[in-house]
C-alpha cells in the first residue's frame, strides 16, 4: 500500500508535490510536455494518494489497480507519483530520457518500475487497458484500470473502438478518465478536431458519463469512487475539466507550451513559487 | 559542418510555396503536427491549401487518397513512425491499390527521434514502404537535395514516402546541385571501398569516417543514394567493380531498408566483394541523444572506418 492522505488539504499538498517534482525531472532533461504533465497533477494525487491499490514492494502484485496512461508522453507526472509513492527513489526522478536510464519521455513498462503499460503512440492504450480490463474479468481478478486519455488523443479512431468493445464486454472494471486540458499539440482543440460535448459522446457509446473539475482533489475523488464502486456492467468514464500547464505561472493559463524547454533560470523561478506553498 | 540558411523544414515549406504557384493543386495535410513539420509557414501563404486534420493518421491518408482521386496533389505528414507503421493498410489499399497519388512526409526518421524513444523511433518505415509495391522511398540529407527531390516529386503519380530530418540544417551539397530521383549522388569520389549511405544522419557518419580514413591514406567513395526505392543499381555495380568492397550504412533496421537492396543487387548480379550492412541491428530504439544511440548501435563514424578498414583488407 502507499501513502494516504486524509484530508482534501494533504491530498492537494501531495498533487503540487507531484507538479514540483515533475518540473524538476524535466528540468533535468532541459524541457518536456508541460502542458498535458500539469493538468494531471490532481489526478495523479487522488490515484496514488487515495484511491488506488498497489504495493510499491511488490509493483507487479496481480491484483492491483493498473494505470494505463495512453497520453503516455506525460511520462514525467506519472513517474513524480510513482516516486513520492515508494516505487523508486526520488533523485532517480533527475534521469528523465538520459542515454541508457530507466526514465524515457514516454511511459514503457520494461523499463520503469510502476508503470503498467507501455504507450507513446497516442490511441493504443484504450484498447491494451479494455484488454486488460477484459483480462481481469475472464480471470476473475480484483483491480480496476484506469485509463487516462488526452482530448487531443480522442481524435484517434481507435479510441473509439476501444470504447465500443468495453461496452459489449461489459467492462465496469475500466474507468476512462479524459484529461479534457481543451488543448492538443497545435492549439485549442476546437479549431483542429472538436470533439464536442465529450461526456455525451462517451454515452452515446454506451458509458456511464460524468463531467468534474480535473483540478479539484475532492470533485475527483468522489467521481472515481462512485464510478469504481457500480458493478452494473457498464463501463464508467470521468471527463475531468482542466487547464493545460495548470499550476505554474510560466504555463497556466498559455498556449504553445505543449512542449517548452526548461533553462535553469525558469527552474529557479519556479522554487521560488512553490516556496510559498510550504510543501 | 557547412550549415544551410534555413532546416530542412523550412526548406520544405518554401520550397511548397514556390510550387504552389505553378500547381495549385498542392495541399499538406498535417495530423496536429503543424508544429513540428514547419508548414504554419505554408498555411500562411495557402491558408486554404493546408488540413489539419487532427491526430488520426490513418483517416488523414485516407482522405488524401480521396482528395487525390478529385486531382489534388496531397502531402501528409506525422512522424516517420506513425506516417508508416500506424497506416500501412490505408497506404496498401486506399493509395497504392486504388493508384492515386499522395505523399507521405515522414519527420523524425529512426534514431532521430531519440529524445522522444523507442516509440517514435521508426527502424521499419523504409522497410515497410519498400515492401507496398510501386512505392517510391527518398531520404534526402540535406535542404538543397530535400528541395530538388520535392519539386520533382510533385509532377509524377504515385506513393511518394519522403523522411525529413526536420531540425537539421546540415549542407552538404552547393545551392542549385541537380538531383534525379532514382539516381544516386557520389559525395566524394574514393577507389579503396564504397560507403553507400542514405539521409542526414549516416551521410553526416559517413563522412567523418571518410574523413578518419583519408589520414591513413584511405580512401573511400561516399554515394548518397537519396532514393532508396527505386534503387540506381548502376551505381551499385560501379561501386562494386571500382572500389571492390562495400558498406552499407543507414539509419533503419539493417532489414529490408538500403542494405537490403544493395544486398540483393550484389547476389543476384554474382558479385562477390566484402560487403556489410551497418545500421541497427534488428532491434528498437530507446530514449537517448543522436551520438548516444549511434555509438549503442556502432553506427557511428569512427565505427564504420573501423568496419571499412577490416573490409579492405579482404579485398583479394
Ligand atoms: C499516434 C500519434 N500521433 C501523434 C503523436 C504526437 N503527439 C504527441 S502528444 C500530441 C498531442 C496530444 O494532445 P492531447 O491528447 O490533448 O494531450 P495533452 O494536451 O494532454 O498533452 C501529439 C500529436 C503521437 N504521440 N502519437
Ligand atoms: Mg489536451
Amino acid at each position: 500500500m502507499g501513502v494516504k492522505y486524509q484530508n482534501s488539504d494533504e491530498l492537494q499538498k501531495f498533487a503540487d508535490r507531484i507538479r514540483l517534482h515533475a518540473i524538476r525531472s524535466m528540468h533535468a532533461s532541459k524541457g518536456g510536455h508541460v502542458g498535458g504533465v500539469l493538468s494531471l497533477c490532481e489526478l495523479m494525487a487522488v490515484l496514488y494518494g487515495k484511491v488506488m491499490e498497489y504495493d510499491p514492494e511488490n509493483p507487479r502484485m496481480e491484483e492491483r489497480d493498473k494505470v494505463v496512461l495512453s497520453k503516455g508522453h506525460c511520462g514525467p507526472v506519472l513517474y513524480s507519483a510513482l516516486a513520492l509513492s515508494g516505487f523508486f527513489p526520488e533523485e532517480e526522478l533527475l534521469t528523465l530520457n538520459q542515454d541508457g536510464g530507466h526514465l524515457p519521455s514516454h511511459c514503457d513498462m520494461n523499463k520503469t518500475t510502476g508503470i503498467d503499460m507501455t504507450t507513446g503512440s497516442l490511441g493504443q492504450g484504450a484498447s491494451t487497458a479494455a484488454g486488460m480490463a477484459l483480462g481481469k474479468k475472464m480471470l476473475g481478478r480484483k483491480g480496476m484500470v484506469y485509463l487516462i486519455l488526452g482530448d487531443g488523443e480522442l481524435n484517434e479512431g481507435q479510441v473509439w473502438e476501444a470504447a465500443m468493445f468495453a461496452k459489449q464486454h461489459r467492462l465496469d472494471n475500466l474507468l476512462v478518465l479524459v484529461d479534457w486540458n481543451h488543448q492538443q499539440l497545435d492549439g485549442y482543440t476546437e479549431g483542429i478536431c472538436d470533439m464536442g460535448n465529450i461526456e455525451n459522446l462517451f454515452r452515446a457509446f454506451g458509458f456511464g458519463a460524468v463531467t468534474v473539475d480535473g483540478h479539484s482533489v475532492e470533485a475527483v475523488e468522489k467521481a472515481i469512487v462512485q464510478a469504481a464502486a457500480e458493478k452494473d456492467g457498464i463501463p464508467k468514464c470521468i471527463v475531468l475539466d482542466t487547464m493545460k500547464g495548470k499550476g505554474w505561472s510560466v504555463t497556466e493559463g498559455k498556449t504553445g507550451i505543449h512542449h517548452i524547454g526548461i533553462t535553469d533560470e525558469m527552474m529557479a523561478e519556479a522554487e521560488k513559487e512553490f516556496a510559498g506553498k510550504e510543501l | 559542418m557547412k550549415q544551410y540558411a534555413t532546416d530542412m523544414r523550412t526548406a520544405l515549406a518554401d520550397t511548397l510555396i514556390q510550387l504552389e504557384r505553378d500547381n495549385d493543386r498542392i495541399l499538406w495535410l498535417d495530423s496536429d503536427l503543424m508544429a513540428s513539420s514547419g508548414m504554419n509557414k505554408f498555411r500562411e501563404a495557402y491558408p486554404d491549401k493546408v488540413i489539419n486534420c487532427g491526430i488520426q493518421e490513418a483517416n488523414m491518408f485516407g482522405v488524401a487518397a480521396g482528395l487525390s482521386e478529385e486531382g489534388f496533389v496531397p502531402f501528409v505528414h506525422s512522424f516517420s513512425a506513425f506516417a508508416s507503421r500506424r497506416i500501412t493498410d490505408q497506404i496498401f489499399m486506399s493509395g497504392i491499390y486504388a493508384r492515386q497519388n499522395v505523399r507521405i512526409v515522414g519527420s523524425d526518421p529512426g534514431l532521430s527521434a531519440g529524445p522522444n524513444g523507442g516509440t517514435h523511433i521508426s527502424l521499419e518505415d523504409m522497410g515497410i514502404l519498400r515492401t507496398l509495391p510501386g512505392t517510391m522511398i527518398l531520404d534526402p540529407c540535406d535542404p538543397v537535395q530535400l528541395k530538388a527531390v520535392t519539386a520533382q516529386s510533385v509532377d509524377r503519380k504515385g506513393i511518394y514516402y519522403i523522411r525529413l530530418m526536420r531540425k537539421s540544417k546540415d549542407q552538404f551539397y552547393e545551392e542549385g546541385t541537380s538531383f534525379e530521383i532514382g539516381r544516386a549522388s557520389i559525395l566524394k569520389e574514393g577507389g579503396d571501398l564504397s560507403v553507400i549511405t542514405c539521409g542526414t544522419v549516416c551521410v553526416r557518419e559517413a563522412l567523418k569516417a571518410a574523413e578518419i580514413l583519408e589520414k591513413e591514406h584511405i580512401h573511400v567513395r561516399i554515394v548518397d543514394m537519396f532514393t532508396v526505392k527505386p534503387l540506381d543499381r548502376e551505381a551499385v555495380l560501379k561501386a562494386a567493380a571500382e572500389t571492390g568492397a562495400i558498406i552499407t550504412l543507414e539509419n533503419h533496421n539493417i532489414y529490408n531498408g538500403l542494405g537490403s537492396a544493395v544486398a540483393e543487387v550484389i547476389a543476384e548480379e554474382g558479385i562477390r566483394i566484402p560487403f556489410k550492412r551497418m545500421g541497427v541491428p534488428d532491434s528498437v530504439g530507446e530514449v537517448g541523444t543522436l551520438d548516444y544511440l549511434l555509438c549503442k548501435f556502432g553506427m557511428d563514424g569512427a565505427s564504420v572506418a573501423k568496419t571499412a578498414k577490416e573490409l579492405i583488407e579482404k579485398k583479394s
